[in-house]
């Protein structure tokens, strides 16, 4: 009924909602959407040197975000600058950076609008699996983090008081933030992973009223996401990247339309 | 204060220097298994810094901080809570701890604010709020409760009530309490040890010493030594936190 790419793009946009509900919950919660941007433009570079290296992209674009994002508290450290100008700095030359490294690979022929928009002829099996494999690790360590985690995001000095070592999950969650961007860039894009992990979130947070909820909705909202967006763009040949993501703004929408009636009923 | 593994936490000339200015310095003091000792002084003496040294919070300080426990409760003088989290009141009780239902239950009952089990944290008053913070440190059966002005924003019937079973949970757990006050009036007759702080230890003993010292009469006037002389509030009936009133026998 469906082409083989089609299924494809529809296994992997499952498999990374999967993931990015709970993750997106938790970027919401302790306000890093800038800092998932910035991981995710530092991705480009990632890509550019999985290229000319010929190393897997998921892999290098791992490395880079993570590497960045110790570059990010280094300098958080060492220098007096606000965090967003940081977050900016880091963002805009990582990207500049690869983007420049592309002028030079001449040899290889890119396609700038499917890393920045996703594209789901891109999608093949062994892309699948690395997004259901690591999928499965992200969620596992997320579990196993989400005490320390989630207390910690409520009252920092609650956790630490208590024994739960806030700053150890602190870390982890970095490294699960780079993991995410890097299996799903193909997916989504790199200018719009961010959007994909806080716009389901966003939507869940308008309708429900406790932590497990917000995680069981994001994800529900991420799925029905990605089946609309990849619809969407078989239909009319839109980049699957954004139609996923403009189907979460639509259903953030009408979460919208439930808050407006728990108010009316308040009243 | 002595005798050896009875003791919970020990600070020892234990300070702590933020751009060369000392926020607290030179304070030493040991809280024991079933004691309760009392951190009290003006507003910026310290208090709450001493006590962020005890549970580990701060890492990089001067002098010893040695725990021996790991079982610890903490309220916390400020806490927001983020309107991007939806929080109610059961979630937060089990936040650092998996707890059972009938515990959870237990201690809201004891702190009287059971009915706002499922309320969300956001819509709490300041003294309902606090309830559940002294609950949900309580809950967790800790060995050391660290409880940084917990009756704040509590009306006086029940900050009396509050302070009455943190005693009792002393007694019946047996753990050791580090309180912070700054007022020695409501806390006097629990209180087994009292430490004045004002940036340094100005002087410490038992609550009938302090009140006496002259140091502590110098920080908070002659006043507040009379201490012993203290209002008894006679009362028939109590209030509990959802307005009812229940008819004391």
């Amino acid at each position: 009924m469906f082409d083989d790419f089609f299924i494809r793009a529809l296994f992997a946009g499952i498999g990374v909602a999967f993931v990015t509900g709970p993750l997106g919950c938790f970027v919401i919660w302790r306000r890093l959407s800038y800092f998932g941007d910035t991981l995710a433009h530092s991705a480009l570079l990632g890509v550019t040197i999985a290229y000319s290296l010929e190393f897997n992209i998921a892999f290098s674009v791992f490395i880079t975000s993570s590497l960045i994002a110790l570059i990010l508290v280094q300098l958080q450290n060492k220098t007096n600058l606000p965090g967003d100008a940081l977050l900016g700095l880091l963002a805009h030359s990582s990207l500049a950076v690869g983007l420049v490294v592309i002028g030079f690979l001449t040899f290889i022929r890119f396609d700038i609008m499917g890393l920045l928009f996703g594209d789901i002829l891109a999608v093949n099996v062994n892309d699948i699996y690395i997004i259901w494999f690591g999928g499965a690790l992200i969620l596992l360590i997320l579990k196993l983090i989400w005490k320390p985690l989630f207390a910690s995001t409520v009252n920092y000095e609650l956790a630490e008081a208590e024994g739960l070592n806030p700053n150890r999950a602190k870390a982890i969650f970095t490294i699960l933030m780079a993991a995410i961007i890097a299996i799903s860039i193909k997916m989504v894009g790199l200018l719009l992973i961010t959007g994909m992990l806080i716009i389901p979130a966003a939507m869940a947070r308008n309708i429900s009223d406790s932590p497990l909820k917000m995680v069981t909705y994001s994800i529900i909202g991420g799925l029905l996401s990605v089946l609309i967006g990849l619809f969407t763009s078989l239909e009319f040949n839109t980049p699957s990247g954004p139609s996923i993501v403009a189907a979460a703004l639509f259903l953030f929408i009408l979460s919208l339309l439930k808050i407006k009636q728990t108010i009316k009923l308040k009243n | 204060m002595s005798s050896g593994n009875n003791i919970l936490v020990k600070l020892k000339d234990a300070g702590i220097r933020q751009n060369d200015k000392w926020l607290v310095k030179g304070v030493s003091l040991e809280v024991e298994k079933g004691k309760i000792v009392t951190l009290i002084g003006p507003n910026g003496s310290g208090k709450s810094t001493t006590a962020k040294i005890a549970l580990g919070i701060y890492k990089k300080i001067e002098g010893k901080v040695e725990q021996f426990t790991d079982k610890i409760g903490y309220v916390p003088q400020k806490i927001s809570v983020d309107w991007t989290l939806p929080l109610r009141v059961h979630d937060f009780m089990v936040l650092t701890e998996n707890l059972k239902d009938e515990e959870i239950n237990k201690a809201l009952t004891l702190t009287g604010v059971l009915n706002l089990k499922n309320k969300n944290l956001g819509n709490l008053s300041g003294g309902e709020f606090q309830r559940v913070l002294l609950a949900r440190a309580i809950s967790k059966k800790p060995e050391l409760l660290v409880l940084d002005e917990p009756v704040q924003g509590v009306d006086f019937t029940g900050e009396i009530a509050l302070y009455k079973l943190i005693k009792e949970i002393s007694d019946k757990l047996n753990c050791g309490i580090l309180l912070i006050s700054h007022d020695l009036h409501t806390v006097m007759s629990a209180t087994d040890h009292v430490v004045c702080l004002n940036g340094h230890v100005c002087c410490s003993g038992s609550p009938i010493d302090v009140a006496k010292n002259n140091e502590y009469k110098a920080l908070f006037g002659d006043q507040a030594s009379q201490i012993l002389t203290r209002y008894e509030h006679k009362h028939d009936h109590v209030h509990s936190s959802d307005g009812s009133i229940e008819q004391k026998n």
